[in-house]
């Protein structure tokens, strides 16, 4: 079993490591260390200037809290599907773990067609990138949110070509779980992003 | 040649005696999970519109944010079955994140004015 374990940290024919982790995976988890850090000065920011704004529109002029909660179920569901989409790749099951993948980009873009009608919403109500420090803030931090959900479709989708191409052998999973890793992150970020700027009372 | 053999076989210990018997959650368990998610972000949107609990309201949906962000964490993204070293490589820079984020709100006073 720990062969077997330590075959899964490393991945098969990987040049074996000091810590027997592979460094594809550490540099992922070093990547996402640093993207908390970033994330973590956008929120901070936002916290700083909110209910400072001098002239609208206010949050609770422009939030649509049910529409948004919405949103964020999507982007929930899209976590699910990517730890089936990984667990149907360890059980050597290629077919599943491309439709599992397929609905996981699925999801991210139609969670990206609602932000995309939201901040038209917005704009349209009067809040731009340069109204307001709400604005600007808002924008920012979502907007950075966003591009980093955009790049994860795009990762998802290049995983679906490969294994079709035959690119990902049955039961060679480390770039999926390497994928899944950076996905779950995204939502993870949503998940503080959705309480802070959106529930959180003024 | 040697000092490379010597090399790989001390890491190649260190993963045996540092990997742990994975219990990796099943499909079902997962899909328990995601139901737990969505419960806790129903129960975040009730909080929001329910007047009574106003004033705990933001210890409420952090303690809820919390609670959804540790789930995803340790089970979606395998924390609690892989190896330690990755939830240093995550939390250290995430207590960074926190402390940094505590200390720049409160230069602004943010802090007590129940953000």
């Amino acid at each position: 079993m720990a062969e077997a374990s330590l075959a899964g940290h490393l991945g098969a024919h990987e040049h074996e490591t000091t810590t027997g982790l592979n460094h594809r995976k550490v540099l992922m988890w070093i990547f996402l260390g640093s993207e908390c850090l970033f994330f973590g000065s956008l929120i901070s920011t936002y916290l700083v200037y909110r209910d400072r704004s001098l002239v609208g529109p206010f949050p609770s002029d422009t939030f649509d809290i049910p529409y948004t909660s919405v949103s964020s179920f999507v982007l929930l569901m899209s976590s699910l599907t990517m730890v089936l989409a990984l667990a149907a790749g360890q059980r050597r099951n290629s077919g599943q773990m491309r439709l599992w993948l397929t609905t996981t980009a699925l999801l991210g873009t139609v969670f990206l067609g609602g932000q995309v009608y939201e901040f038209t919403s917005f704009v349209n109500h009067g809040l731009s990138l340069s109204k307001n420090l709400f604005g600007t803030t808002f924008f920012v931090l979502t907007g950075f949110h966003g591009a980093h959900v955009t790049v994860g479709v795009i990762i998802l989708l290049s995983l679906v070509l490969n294994s079709l191409r035959g690119g990902i052998k049955e039961g060679e999973t480390l770039g999926i779980e390497i994928a899944g890793l950076y996905w779950h992150f995204v939502d993870v970020v949503w998940i503080v992003i959705f309480t802070v700027v959106y529930l959180l009372p003024y | 040649m040697s000092q490379t053999n010597a090399v790989s076989e001390h890491g190649h210990q260190r993963a045996q005696a540092q990997v742990k018997e994975h219990g990796h959650p099943r499909t079902w368990e997962y899909v328990q999970i995601a139901v737990v998610l969505a419960i806790i972000t129903g129960a975040e949107v009730m909080v929001y519109y329910q007047e009574a609990v106003r004033p705990l309201i933001v210890p409420i949906l952090l303690v809820l944010s919390a609670t959804k962000f540790s789930l995803v964490a340790m089970f979606y993204m395998h924390l609690k079955f892989d190896n330690r070293l990755f939830s240093m490589f995550f939390s250290g820079p995430l207590v960074l994140a926190f402390a940094v984020m505590m200390a720049v709100l409160s230069l602004f006073h943010r802090v007590l004015l129940g953000v």
